[in-house]
């Protein structure tokens, strides 16, 4: 499709028009999320819908769009039906017929698709437990419009906050998001307007903008699914800032791993500059910018703001002392301002609906709300947005649905490996960029990760040192070095052969390093260690003192047995080991050769009468 | 090294012509087009790359093996991820890890002599809700058991 140049807000506004009537002129839109469900077969179900709808001649009044993420990870692939609103979940395309059949054509729910609400049908998203208690401000638009299709946005308001800070003086923009309290998603939390604040004002030209989307925090996914699922309000983030600090031009840093995203941002980009909404002169409001995509190439610490710039300058990606901070000396040493996604997707609103109702979200000092990307052993996975200062209770239980298998909750992870373990006992604590660094936690991205019984805390802490040792790229004595102390001693107490003084050992080192290391990434890195010991010191002197691990993850420090009496010799385990370590026939209790087992656990997830123990 | 091993250069020549004038700021993306001409970064071809575009060899090397994206040898003809991700690791990624390390015999990193699988770990690959979850080349497969390893990789040839 060719689009027309806006060369004023007037002409954005006439297309917003035709561009809602070219869709009000279908009855109803089916709304497959064609991303991250992708890897469940979204595509096959979009193109069961089209074909079923054509078949029907109803795909003239019912529009089929391959939508971005709705959320609700754990019901993959879902479907949403407007305008009832139905979310169906776990769709396969033998469904669509039906669907069309009771739901578009009659309007009334396919019942086994639905969510369920204290045992009564839930078919629609705002009585389903895990959206009824959200506050989708910044999602609002993901997952109902084609994020391949610029109109779509518009339809939805899209680039009209950006016209509106464009007939304001720069400075009132930056007042307006200062005042909003806004601070960075992208983890430590500062302030956006007073950032931008420090751009502007700093002198030298030319100065960028670089969007940080280089999610690189495992276990957070909401980045991806904002530059995926409504990549222009992120290219909308982008003009307001970068007017705001006077940027002419601007990059989307973006992680390789995810295709998609980059896939959708480059169409945006296209579609915006074809529009006039980026390049020379937007909206006549004599403001220049323009952006580019670039790809990270798979390392870590280029989510550090000084490493990014490193890497887009063509050099290894390794952070350096600050000040002078990017604001002063950035890009090619000029000021430049980097903001996580998240953060630009924000601004819109900000400057749409004012820094009043902005602020009454959330708590004061840290207004707004933040997307979590909830995972783990929780029963609802996926994207949730709530105000800040939220509770973990409200967010794992009510929206969350729980610790998979009712098993007890033991900790949340948030903040990623520069996060922190939080305990059951501060599951009502309301959740913000303050309190959480009270724990010794931090909000971080917003990953958070729900870990029950079976999670042994002191393997965790090694997990996150693992990854940090492996991402830390050397250039700092205390981070190479002490993160690999660290690591060691952790290993060792997992195995079983940790000593007297191990515990403080790791407490000393992690102090130090925290102090010393150079950049954010070694500076948060003991974090999952130091919450660790503080919350759950008993089963580091578990490990160490009887080599027992409590949660019987740690290898060698349990071993799996199947007990006679509780054993049905249905052959589950038998079928699904894959060392072929368990002996058996019918009607004889099952035996685990303990020389072949390879603890992997397969026969314990496997079988239905826990006869499997762990001991 | 020999001479006859070298890949062609045409590939690489497109590269540069397209992302003309080559600078240093635009190493990485000049080493991400050749990996996906080539599959992997021929050491020939980038020391020609380095001779026509002037930029300094230690720079492209020392760029090249930064970022875990860059490879130096050839991959197989598969390439399986596994997922290392905080979310799949509380779901039993680490087994399922060792799984596919003793059904193809190889580390994190190698190649089977078949050339046919190369295994690589992620950090993470952002489908938490799959956990644990491994890809094979662009192919999703998420609530992996350790069991369920050797049907998913005997699909592919």
């Amino acid at each position: 499709m060719s689009y027309p140049k806006f060369v004023n807000p007037q002409d954005l506004d006439r297309f917003r028009q035709q561009a809602v009537k070219a869709e009000k002129s279908f009855r109803a839109r089916v709304l497959i999320c064609a991303t991250g469900c992708r890897s469940k077969g979204a595509l096959d179900i979009c193109e069961a819908f089209h074909t079923e709808l054509a078949s029907r001649k109803l795909d003239k009044e019912i529009s089929v769009v391959a939508a971005g993420c709705h959320g609700q990870c754990s019901r993959a692939p879902a479907v949403v039906i407007e305008p009832l609103d139905f979310l169906y979940g776990g769709v396969i395309p033998e469904d669509v017929a039906e669907i069309i059949e009771t739901t578009l054509l009659k309007g009334k729910p396919v019942e086994r698709l639905c969510d369920r609400a204290d045992g009564k049908l839930a078919p629609t998203m705002k009585e389903a437990p895990f959206y009824r208690r959200q506050r989708r401000e910044v999602l609002a638009h993901c997952g109902r419009v084609d994020p391949k299709k610029i109109e779509d946005a518009i339809a939805r308001g899209c680039y009209a906050a950006a016209a509106k800070a464009l007939s304001m003086t720069p400075e009132q923009v930056i007042d307006e998001v200062r005042e909003a309290g806004i601070r960075g998603r992208g983890g430590a939390g500062f302030p956006t307007g007073v950032k931008w604040g420090f751009c502007r004002k700093a002198t030298g030209s030319p100065k960028y903008l670089i969007c940080n989307a280089d999610e690189g925090d495992p276990g957070a996914f909401m980045d991806r699914a904002l530059l995926e699922g409504v990549p222009h309000q992120v290219l909308e983030g982008m003009i307001i800032a970068a007017y705001a600090i006077g940027a002419a031009h601007g990059f989307v840093y973006v992680r390789a791993e995810y295709p998609i995203a980059v896939e959708h941002v480059e169409i945006a980009i296209r579609q915006a500059r074809a529009c006039g909404l980026l390049g020379r002169n937007i909206l006549g409001s004599g403001f220049d910018f323009d952006l580019e995509v670039r790809m990270g190439a798979g390392a870590f610490v280029c989510g550090e703001e000084t490493a990014l710039i490193a890497s887009l300058e063509g050099k290894r990606g390794m952070p350096r002392a600050r000040p002078p901070f990017p604001a002063n000396q950035g890009y090619l040493n000029q000021p430049t301002t980097i903001n996580n996604v998240e953060t630009l997707a924000n601004v819109p609103l900000i400057l749409e609906k004012g820094r009043d109702w902005y602020k009454a979200l959330g708590t004061p000092g840290n207004t707004g709300t933040k997307i979590f990307a909830l995972a783990g052993k929780v029963n609802n996975t996926g994207l949730v947005e709530v105000p800040i200062g939220t509770t973990l209770r409200q967010i794992i239980y009510d929206i969350g649905g729980g610790i998979a298998k009712d098993r007890p909750f033991k900790a949340a992870q948030t903040g990623g490996p520069s996060g922190g373990c939080i305990p059951a006992k501060f599951l009502d604590l309301p959740i913000d960029y303050d309190s959480l660094k009270k724990i010794g936690a931090i909000m971080g991205s917003g990953g958070l990760i729900v870990m029950d019984e079976n999670t042994c805390m002191v393997d965790m802490a090694r997990f996150f040192m693992d990854f940090v040792q492996q991402e830390s790229c050397g250039k700092c004595v205390p981070c190479r070095v002490g993160t690999r102390h660290m690591l060691d001693i952790l290993t060792r107490i997992c195995a079983g052969d940790g000593q007297d003084g191990d515990i403080e050992r790791l407490e000393s080192l992690g102090h130090e390093i925290k102090a010393a290391a150079l950049c954010g990434l070694g500076q948060t890195a003991p974090n999952p260690v130091l919450t660790t010991i503080q919350y759950f010191r008993d089963e580091y002197e578990s490990h160490i003192n009887l080599k027992k691990c409590p949660a019987k993850e740690c290898r060698g420090l349990f071993r799996y047995r199947i007990d006679e009496k509780l054993c049905k010799a249905c052959g589950r385990c038998l079928k699904t080991c894959p060392a072929e370590a368990i002996k058996g026939e019918k009607k004889v209790p099952h035996v685990i050769d303990q020389q072949r087992c390879t603890l992997c656990g397969s026969c314990f997830e496997q079988c239905k009468f826990d006869a499997v123990l762990r001991e | 090294m020999s001479v006859s091993t070298m890949a062609p250069l045409e590939p690489a020549l497109k590269v540069i012509a397209d992302l003309a004038p080559v600078t240093e700021g635009r190493i990485i993306p000049l080493l991400q087009k050749l990996q996906e001409a080539y599959g992997y970064l021929p050491r020939d071809v980038v020391l020609e790359v380095v001779r026509r575009t002037g930029l300094p060899a230690s720079r492209v090397f020392g760029v090249a093996t930064f970022y875990s994206q860059f490879r130096l040898t050839p991959g197989g003809r598969h390439t399986v991820r596994c997922c290392r991700g905080t979310a799949c690791h509380v779901r039993g990624s680490k087994a399922v890890l060792s799984a596919v390390k003793s059904h193809l015999a190889i580390d994190d990193g190698e190649t089977t002599p078949d050339l046919k699988f190369s295994l690589e770990t992620v950090a993470c690959l952002g489908t938490c809700f799959l956990a644990p979850v491994i890809m094979v080349d662009n192919d999703y497969f998420g609530s992996m058991t350790p069991g369920g390893i050797k049907k998913v990789l005997d699909a592919y040839q």
